[in-house]
């Protein structure tokens, strides 16, 4: 097991994430910023605490999105359901999608279907805390990466959080 | 997360986890529906029969809704109209239709077990949307999800089934289900509709005065007299069971505590249920015609994933 962000590296990206996305919108109240089930949202959570630090809090839309229905190995009973929670339109929204680690590419392309169903987006942008690059399955590249690491494809990345495994850390097992 | 069956024949074959896991599913379904765009791709691949052998409005625009709402393409069979009036069999006419490829049967028949029979013979998954006199396991699960969203919990409630226990197959199935949940049950109605075992059986109490089981429920589950399935006159006229049996306003107003009304459709208003009780803000009974839509989805969604001939 090899650690590849510490809790005090794990922080100090996830604050450059946070600002480097409000640098990117200026109109706040524009921005929807969206969690993707089920580990995506340890992340975005701390996205949007870090961002309601910065501004006024009532300015940031903020959900979470469950994506099992979308996925293309739904039939291999692999996925439990989570909570869809998007009480909003993100109808010419700037979309952000967050998530923690981008792998495939699949879990996201079935989350930008499943978005979709929601409304029309004016933009959607991918946020993402470690891009494992190189094992892509899919065209789909993040528009802001916490830190990219090269991995083979025995190799498993896994986030940790507080709140659920008891410490802050990114391993790579 | 699978369920223990293959099918989904009734709730007698389920164990307390597999109802809790439908009713979980329910829950991201009913979002689902709450969205601008209310179906999700989940069973494009998936082709539906709907095998009707009895009349329905509810259940069939339910299920064929929940099929259309997860992309499944279904074909619809109704007994009449079709070569069943020819003298085709039950087994014959489901392997013509699954001869051309399809994966799951939702089926309603007059005879109980027709679906139990089926499962033995063909293997495709099966869902029961009524047999006879036997269960109706989706109308149970979206009772028991209609339930939870109202009181939170089965947990412990009292739940009073009333009217015509034994032609229905409703009964039974939530019997089973409340039972298995955790839920008290108890039936209630003239002595000549309610099975002379039933108490012993289901080790549940029996109450023949209505007011009585009011007062005792949380949840009043009122049933239709179903006269097309009595052959014997079992009560003098629709009238006496009215004044006997019928839940109005008045009855309602004058219990101790507000008690939920429920009733799995259709409605004979002014017999078992009269207007001002069936459509006063007591009554959940629209609230559990939408349920089933999001029980039905849940319930094909998760069969369709356990399939192993899939």
């Amino acid at each position: 097991m090899k650690t590849i962000l510490n809790e005090q590296e794990l922080g100090l990206t996830i604050q450059r994430l946070s600002h480097e996305l409000l640098e990117n919108h200026l109109r706040y109240d524009n921005m929807v910023i969206i969690g993707i089930q089920p580990r995506g949202i340890f992340f975005s959570d701390r996205i949007v605490q870090q961002i309601n630090q910065q501004i006024n809090p009532d300015k940031i839309t903020y959900g979470k999105l469950d994506n099992t229905f979308y996925r293309d190995d739904v039939r291999q009973g692999l996925h439990t359901l989570n909570q869809t929670d998007m009480p909003f339109s993100i109808q010419n929204k700037n979309v952000i999608l967050v998530d923690d680690v981008l792998y495939t590419g699949r879990t996201i392309r079935a989350a930008l279907d499943a978005l979709l169903a929601y409304g029309r987006p004016a933009k959607v942008e991918l946020c993402i805390l470690i891009d494992r690059r190189f094992s892509r399955e899919l065209p789909i590249q993040a528009d802001y990466a916490g830190k990219s690491i090269d991995t083979i494809i025995t190799q498993r990345v896994k986030v940790l959080w507080k709140e659920r495994d008891g410490r802050e850390e990114v391993v790579l097992l | 997360m699978q369920l223990s069956t293959k099918h989904l024949l009734g709730i007698r074959d389920l164990q307390a986890s597999d109802i809790q896991i439908i009713l979980d599913t329910a829950t991201q379904f009913k979002e689902v529906l709450q969205r601008p765009i209310k179906k999700v791709p989940t069973l494009r691949d998936i082709t539906i029969v709907n095998l009707f052998y009895e009349n329905s409005t509810r259940t069939r625009i339910s299920f064929e809704l929940a099929e259309k709402r997860l992309s499944a393409d279904t074909i619809n069979f109704t007994a009449s109209g079709s070569s069943v009036s020819k003298g085709e069999s039950l087994l014959d006419t489901v392997n013509n239709i699954l001869s051309m490829k399809v994966d799951m049967v939702v089926m309603r028949h007059s005879a109980s077990g027709a679906p139990h029979f089926l499962a033995k013979h063909i293997p495709a998954a099966i869902v029961n949307a009524g047999d006879g006199i036997n269960e109706h396991p989706t109308q149970a699960l979206l009772d028991a999800f209609s339930i939870r969203e109202n009181l939170g919990t089965l947990e412990g409630k009292k739940v009073a089934i009333i009217g015509d226990i034994m032609h229905s197959r409703v009964a039974l199935s939530n019997i089973y289900l409340l039972k298995k949940m955790g839920a008290e049950v108890m039936v209630a109605g003239p002595p000549t509709l309610i099975p002379v075992h039933i108490a012993e059986a289901f080790n549940i109490p029996v109450e023949y005065n209505l007011r009585k089981a009011l007062e005792w429920c949380d949840v009043a589950n009122v049933l239709r007299i179903q006269l097309e399935r009595q052959n014997q006159v079992l009560f003098s006229s629709l009238r006496e069971y009215s004044l006997a049996y019928g839940i109005n306003r008045k009855m309602l107003d004058s219990l101790s505590k507000e008690i939920l009304i429920m009733h799995p459709g259709p409605i004979n208003r002014g017999v078992e249920l009269d207007s001002d009780a069936a459509d006063s803000k007591q009554s959940i009974i629209l609230q559990q015609v939408e349920n089933g839509v999001a029980i039905r989805m849940a319930v094909l969604y998760l069969l369709a994933g356990n399939g192993s001939n899939l």
